[in-house]
């Protein structure tokens, strides 16, 4: 294999993305699975996704785009999942529906070449600038440090809100903080991963690593590790091959789930439960 | 007499259309326990809610341990409220054990960007000792019965310190040997922690001996308040649940453990 490609700049920003994105994609990906909203990350993916084509159709910086929907997505189906006035099917389908439509609408309504569209809807991780770089290292480097600062109050608002408050955490803050940086980390992660895909590299580490730990800290470490290694095996593979990276970068992670599931301890809690659901 | 730690004047919740509570005042003298029992949507739960400021008021006014509870003492109130929530679904898979659970009561107490030191982790030792589920500490959360979940969760609550200790059906769906021994328990951790204890339940034979008051509750008013003597009757109990009172009697000498 030739290695002389790692001295090019593309190169090692594309190496450099993959690690910075999937630290910050592994670690949301913690609290989207435990707390069981993958629904409402979806949702701001696509959100983000119509938010950024909104921003090259007017000609405004399209990562602001992305910014800003992801946050009104999340003011609003925040608090309609936290009042429970719509259940997680019927949310997800609406919101997802109307925000593709928009994406498609505002791509559709965009004068002239529509590479950059078609650039944030699948990604290209080798065409990452320093800048943008520069940018989800920040975002990483804020994910990871308010992990770490506030780590039991994220740990009591995961294991439950009811509780979390009943203690005198401000878990209704921390709920929605959580979501602020679930919509930071798919805006940066847009134009190196992709809008379809940017949730599946959200999802899958953090899927895998539940599958092999019951340590909350360590699930963590796992997850971010297969973020990490996601990237770094796609990119791989999109170099190796000449196929879409964001596409390899979500297969392998796809591919990494489906291992640890295979050797998750955690099946035997599945048959344990079968058998005493046949006792009861 | 004991000082009076939580008064309730006039309270209404609603949620949406449904009045939770029309009106409700109680008081409670400190190191009272007192037994709450009314039939399902009585407002049983919502009443334990407005203390710790869980559940909303639509008017009327809470004050706890001092203060009128309001949107900027809460949390620091809540620090001081022990709450045993209705037996809730566990993730099997949750990646957490019994001894980290139990911690997060102190979590709170710990305040922002503070982690816990061995003092903490002394004091969740010894609760989970009282209330026997040390050798369980590093079990999975998600691993075990429900009337050891309850355990936890009555751990995680005396590992906050609390003034006040509020449970809600911590029996409910349990088998008839957790029940005693659950109701036991918060007996004793009531005398020798002197709390002031709010239990609702549907175990009515447990009550007599646990507690020093009867609070009945029936469509969002309080019914019925006082000794258990002299509230818990078999003709206030059919009232109260719209039952004839040859089938309260009936029930009730079978709910009695020969």
């Amino acid at each position: 294999m030739d290695l002389s490609i790692l001295g090019y700049q593309f190169m090692q920003n594309a190496i450099l993305s993959a690690f910075l994105g999937g630290i910050a994609c592994g670690t949301i990906g913690v609290f989207v699975v435990l707390m069981g909203m993958p629904f409402i990350g979806v949702c701001m993916s696509h959100a983000a996704f119509a938010g950024a084509l909104l921003g090259l159709w007017l000609g405004f910086n399209p990562l602001l785009g992305a910014f800003v929907a992801c946050l009104i997505a999340a003011a609003i189906i925040g608090p309609l999942a936290d009042r429970g006035e719509l259940s997680p099917t019927t949310s997800v389908g609406v919101i997802f529906s109307l925000m593709l439509g928009l994406a498609f609408l505002f791509m559709g309504l965009m004068p002239g070449s529509k590479s950059g569209a078609l650039e944030l809807l699948w990604g290209s991780i080798l065409t990452n600038t320093r800048s943008e770089v520069i940018l989800l290292g920040i975002v990483a480097a804020v994910v990871v440090g308010l992990v770490i600062a506030f780590y039991k109050e994220f740990q009591a608002t995961i294991f439950n809100r009811d509780m979390a408050l009943a203690v005198g955490i401000p878990a209704t803050a921390i709920f929605y903080g959580i979501l602020f940086l679930t919509g930071a980390t798919i805006t940066v992660s847009l134009r190196p991963i992709g809008g379809l895909l940017i949730f599946s590299l959200i999802l899958n580490p953090a899927a895998a690593a539940y599958q092999l730990t019951y340590n909350m800290k360590r699930m963590f470490f796992l997850s971010a590790g297969f973020g990490v290694l996601s990237g770094w095996i796609g990119l791989m593979l999109s170099y190796l091959f000449n196929i879409p990276s964001g596409a390899t970068i979500v297969i392998t992670s796809s591919v990494i789930f489906a291992i640890a599931t295979f050797f998750s301890p955690k099946r035997k809690v599945k048959r344990w439960q079968k058998a005493a659901s046949r006792f009861n | 007499m004991n000082h009076t730690v939580i008064d309730i004047e006039d309270a209404v919740v609603s949620y949406r259309e449904d009045v939770a509570l029309r009106g409700v005042s109680l008081r409670v003298a400190s190191g009272e326990f007192i037994g709450i029992v009314g039939p399902n949507g009585a407002g049983k739960t919502t009443l334990l809610t407005i203390i710790n400021d869980l559940g909303k008021l639509l008017s009327g006014k809470v004050w706890v341990l001092g203060n009128y509870v309001t949107k900027t003492n809460r949390h620091s109130l809540r620090k001081q409220i022990g709450y045993v929530a209705q037996l809730q679904n566990i993730d099997p898979k949750m990646p957490m054990n019994v001894r980290e659970v139990a911690m997060l009561g102190r979590y709170g107490l710990l305040g922002l960007l503070r982690r816990p030191g061995r003092h903490d982790w002394k004091i969740v030792d010894d609760v989970l000792e009282l209330v026997g589920m040390t050798h369980l500490a590093q079990r999975p959360i998600g691993h075990l019965s429900g009337g050891e979940q309850q355990r936890v969760a009555i751990a995680r609550c005396l590992a906050q310190e609390p003034k006040l200790f509020l449970l809600d059906e911590p029996t409910a769906s349990l088998d008839w040997k957790a029940k005693t021994d659950i109701i036991e328990l918060i007996k004793l951790i009531h005398n020798s922690r002197h709390l002031t204890t709010l239990l609702v339940t549907h175990e009515l034979s447990a009550l007599p001996v646990a507690c020093d008051r009867i609070v009945l509750m029936k469509d969002g008013l309080i019914w019925g308040n006082g000794s258990p003597e002299k509230v818990l009757t078999d003709e206030n109990l059919s009232q109260l649940y719209d039952i004839p009172i040859p089938v309260v009697k009936a029930r009730r000498q079978e709910s009695t453990p020969t």
